[in-house]
């Protein structure tokens, strides 16, 4: 894969390489749409294992929660602090706000393209 | 238009009720390293301006008697004072809960009367009292589950099965009480779907929990197949109480199969919510699960009096402390000794009738979730929603400029765009015909005038609210200047 | 037989015709003819006179103590009238947990100034809208505390046993354990808790008095809990609350309590009601509703349901707690008790109960064989040893109208447990006293 290329989930997640270990994870815009104004976010820790596939992270909404799953399995390396004091960080700038980077990357789901993306949100509409 | 000032922002350093005689016994201090640096800022007032305070907020607070409160699932029937009355006699509410039993007699009485009587209504053999609430009681008969596999040494069973269309309560409380929860579908007519519950049923399965007539409204004309599936897979069936209403003395739990039921008498038997609580959450079962009931019991000896019985071994434990929120159990008594063999079924009978009858009149503009109901129905405007841009939430707002308590929102999850109405047998045809009239004149606007339905409520003390705002930055509590 | 359906016969016929059915029976179609009920084996229904005749009846098998020395969990303390008259108010009563926020600033105002009374008398920063009782509310505070890899739960052995019983029904329903800390001379023994800790441990819980009325270092245990990284959970009587060294003061993450002192009479036990608080940094954790203060669309300040994300009916099985309702009248009833009471009278309260209590204490160490059992400090509740069989001297006080100490049971068996508030006048002791000499004196 290359880096610096916007990967995306089936679950609405956004990935973006940096090396072939090493990947941050954040929110789609559809993502951030669907759930609405967010209010809180709980992330992992540095140092917590990530399996693919595996809940690592929730996002709140007024009157929703929403799990955030990790595409990848790895290590926590870091989490984006800011958002914890200012989760409306995601709704307004989705694509710019990641919210965990996982290292050591073992292992990967299985990732949409941005065009492949796209058509899976049409059909959820 | 000034906010209403809080309690603290009345207060004036000075103030106070005479309320204490001086102190008649020599003081005595407290030893060093114990006592709290400063007093607690609670509010100086005089009597007149706490009872003015608090008028204030009354007339910002509605009440079962302000008018109709639809809220489905919650069973908001007229709450009758003759209840309130005997609740507040003296010899029930100086009670100490550490008396000796033989000085307690009319509260053991209480008990063992009203024990009797639900077990009578539910089909159960014994029941406790001390679950505070529904969920509390979810909490407990959950727990005489787990206790009773535990006793015979099954430990596999491990799997809570819960229809999607259950309250979020189940799925919560099965997880408190250490279980996987396995979610089943419902199926097209909005039942719980066989094929599914026999796919998912198994030996690791501790039991199912379900409602009936389930969050539809609908009675799950299959529960004995449904019961039947469950047990044989080993598992115990669990009657979530929370819509008896709609077949109290028309059908008993006990005879549909299930093995373990909570009641909400705060529902279901009259007593008032108190604005969220104290309810009572009451929890029955049948006679191979006594055992794990929490202790004590109340016991009626051969000589008529009655005790407490404190050794039960296999009890899954307490929930609380002593033995459950009495005084809303002296209001459940008096509320089933006025009704009786007759009233019980009939009371049922008219909350179905009610039901039945704002849904016909309501179909004439809205759409139905189902074709029939028991005490309740949904609405789903979900059309409405795409047609005009009308949520549900803006039908409830319209609502409230009515007068009229909006129906449990977005419930259950399983219908988009839901508004879950619950008239209850206590609502006079009067209301609602009128009801139905206000419900009309919202569709009307909603295909005039959408737009004016998202500025709804204009009537209100206040109008719609930074939900927002209040849960990314918490204010939870008064800031002193 | 007695009604409370308000349509008339002729009324029912039509809205029968309306749905299209010619009985109310066709309406229970779905229900299969085997579980339909043949009728219920039930009294019939009874006039409202008949109901309250037989309800008195019941009510006057009780006997009413006019003068009582028994605590242990629950107190008698004076309920100013105002109190009364506040939590019988129709719409508060009768409404439900306000969801719908517009027409329910009334009742949410009073769960916000209720979550900063408590704020106050416990020195947290957050208060939840209260839960069942005190004893539950200890129950949710260890979960509160407990992760993945902190699971144990050590409490002490001088709680209230209620609360020891609960905690240890909600630990096996989490499948964990509560280890009880032992006593030593009625207090807890912070030495054998330091040998009990260890980094499982997720909280120890703690009474301030405890159930023997002694009151307990409190920030030894803070300090031992923080240093192995548990979290300290105080159990507080609220009226002692008021000229005690705060929970917050003392160390503790979570305050907890039985708030039935705050104008809640006896009741048999209940309703009652748990109250909650902590520091901010364990906010998000409470359990159960929690109101917060926003504004509406045109700039009032207005109070809401927050925090609701925490809360099953989003979370469902991933939820912490399955609470969805709270003691919301007997909230009212304690902010409106607090209110009444205001801080010097609550602490004038507390001052009488403490003196009081030290003053029976003494009187009653006058007597042979009624010597203190603890020598610890004591707020309003102290144990004596008793030269006779406790049953027995109860008994004899009963006959004079007077709800003695408790016998203690287990470990303390032969001791009583003996309680002294406001209510209890001096005279009202003597003749206690007097009465005690009579029965075991020389």
């Amino acid at each position: 894969m290359s880096a610096n290329e916007l990967l995306y989930t089936k679950s609405h997640e956004w990935v973006l390489f940096s090396d072939d270990k090493t990947a941050k994870v954040g929110l789609t815009d559809y993502a951030q749409k669907q759930l609405g104004d967010l209010v809180f976010v709980n992330l992992p820790s540095e140092g917590d294992e990530a399996e693919a596939g595996a809940a690592v992270a929730d996002v709140e909404s007024v009157k929703a929660v929403s799990d955030v799953f990790s595409p990848v399995t790895g290590t926590i390396t870091a989490v984006n602090e800011a958002v914890l004091d200012a989760p409306q960080m995601i709704n307004e700038s989705p694509y710019e706000t990641w919210l965990f980077e996982v290292g050591g990357i073992t292992g990967r789901e299985e990732f949409l393209t941005e065009a492949q993306y796209e058509e899976l949100c049409q059909k959820e509409g | 238009m000034n906010d209403v000032k809080l309690i603290f922002e009345r207060s004036c350093e000075g103030k106070g009720l005479g309320l204490l005689p001086a102190l008649d016994v020599p003081e005595a201090a407290l030893p060093d390293g114990f006592g709290r640096k400063t007093a607690p800022r609670l509010p100086e007032l005089s009597e007149t301006e706490i009872s003015r305070h608090y008028k204030t907020l009354v007339k910002r607070t509605y009440g079962v008697n302000d008018g109709f409160y639809p809220l489905g699932s919650c069973t908001m029937k007229y709450n009758p004072r003759i209840n309130e009355e005997m609740a507040a006699l003296p010899q029930f509410t100086q009670i100490h809960p550490l008396q000796p039993e033989r000085t307690a007699q009319g509260c053991l009485e209480v008990l063992w009367r009203a024990e009797q009587l639900l077990c009578e209504i539910t089909g159960m053999d014994n029941m406790t009292f001390q679950p505070a609430a529904g969920a509390h009681g979810e909490f407990t008969g959950i727990l005489l589950v787990k206790a009773y596999h535990k006793s015979r040494g099954d430990e596999k069973r491990t799997k809570i099965i819960v229809p999607d269309s259950a309250h979020g309560t189940n799925p919560a409380t099965a997880a408190m009480a250490g279980f996987t929860v396995v979610s089943i579908p419902s199926g097209e007519d909005g039942c719980v779907d066989l094929e599914k519950l026999r796919a998912a049923a198994g030996e690791d399965t501790a039991g199912l929990m379900l409602t009936n007539p389930n969050t539809l409204g609908l009675f799950e004309k299959d529960i004995l197949e449904i019961t039947k599936i469950v047990h044989d897979a080993g598992g115990l069936v669990y009657y979530d109480g929370a819509n008896l209403n709609a077949v109290m003395g028309v059908a008993r739990p006990g005879d549909m199969g299930f093995d373990v039921v909570h009641l909400n008498l705060h529902k279901t038997f009259s007593t008032p919510h108190g604005g969220g609580g104290p309810g009572s959450g009451p929890v029955g079962c049948k006679a191979f699960l006594t055992p794990f009931l929490p202790s004590p019991r109340v016991i009626k000896n051969e000589d008529g009096s009655f005790r407490f019985e404190r050794d039960l071994p296999q009890s899954a434990g307490a929930v609380k402390e002593f033995y459950g929120n009495f005084l809303v159990d002296v209001r459940a008594l008096a509320y089933i000794l006025t009704l009786g063999k007759e009233g019980i079924p009939e009371a049922a009978k008219n909350a179905v009738l009610a039901a039945n009858y704002l849904m016909k009149k309501l179909s004439e503009h809205y759409d139905m979730a189902s074709g029939r109901c028991m005490h309740e129905f949904v609405i789903t405007l979900e059309r409405l929603k795409k047609e005009k841009g009308v949520s549900a939430m803006d039908v409830a707002k319209a609502l409230l400029d009515h007068g009229i308590h909006p129906p449990t929102m977005y419930f259950p999850l399983i219908v988009h765009e839901a508004l879950m109405v619950e008239p209850t047998e206590t609502e006079p045809k009067e209301t609602l015909d009128e009801v139905a009239g206000v419900f009309a004149s919202i569709w009307e606007e909603a295909q005039k005038n959408p737009a004016a339905l998202h500025e709804m409520p204009l009537h209100t003390p206040v109008r719609r609210l930074d939900e927002v705002g209040a849960a990314r930055n918490p204010k939870i509590r008064y800031e002193f200047e | 037989m007695g009604s409370y359906i308000p349509s008339t016969p002729a009324q029912r016929e039509e809205m029968l015709r309306a749905v299209g059915v010619s009985s109310a029976d066709e309406l229970f179609a779905e229900v299969p003819a085997s579980v339909r009920c043949k009728g219920l084996n039930l009294p019939d229904g009874k006039s409202e006179l008949e109901v309250s005749r037989e309800m008195r009846k019941i009510a006057a098998k009780n006997t009413v103590f006019p003068s009582v020395f028994r605590g242990a969990g629950a107190y008698n303390h004076y309920i100013p009238s105002i109190v009364k008259s506040i939590a019988a108010k129709e719409e508060f009563l009768t409404s439900y947990t306000p969801y719908q926020a517009e027409i329910s600033q009334g009742l949410l105002q009073s769960i916000f100034e209720y979550q900063t009374m408590i704020c106050e008398l416990t020195g947290m920063d957050a208060s939840n809208a209260s839960v069942y009782d005190g004893a539950s509310a200890a129950a949710e505070a260890a979960a509160m505390c407990r992760d993945r890899k902190r699971t144990r739960a050590l409490v002490s052995a001088a709680a209230h046993p209620d609360v020891i019983r609960t905690m240890r029904t909600y630990a096996f329903a989490a499948g964990t354990e509560v280890e009880l800390i032992p006593v030593k001379d009625g207090r807890t023994d912070l030495s054998a808790l330091s040998s009990m800790l260890g980094p499982d441990v997720a909280s120890v819980y703690l009474a301030q008095p405890n159930f023997y009325g002694c009151l307990e270092e409190a920030e030894g245990f803070a300090g031992a809990a923080h240093a192995a990284g548990a979290k300290l959970i105080l159990g507080v009587n609220p009226i002692a609350a008021a000229i005690l060294k705060t929970p917050a003061d003392a160390g503790a993450d979570i305050a907890v309590g039985e708030g039935q002192p705050l104008g809640m009479p006896l009741s048999f036990g209940g309703p009652y009601l748990g109250f909650m608080a902590c520091k901010a940094a364990m906010m998000r954790k409470l359990p159960g509703r929690i109101v917060g203060e926003t504004t509406d669309v045109d700039g009032r300040r207005a109070f809401v349901l927050t925090l609701q994300a925490r809360e099953q009916h989003i979370r469902r099985e991933k939820a912490s707690s399955n609470i969805c309702s709270n003691q919301a009248n007997c909230a009212l009833t304690a902010s409106a008790y607090l209110a009444a009471m205001g801080p010097q009278g609550l602490q004038e309260a507390a001052r009488q109960c403490h003196a009081k209590a030290h003053y029976l204490a003494g009187k009653l160490g006058g007597i042979e064989g009624f010597g203190l059992r603890f020598p610890s400090p004591f707020f309003h509740e102290f144990v004596t040893f008793c030269p006779v069989d406790p049953e027995k001297l109860t008994a004899a006080l009963e006959a004079k109208g007077i709800l003695g100490g408790l016998p203690l049971e287990g470990d303390q068996a032969g001791c009583i447990l003996w309680c002294c508030t406001e209510m209890n006048s001096r005279e009202e002791i003597d003749a206690l006293v007097d009465a005690v000499q009579e029965v075991c004196g020389k």
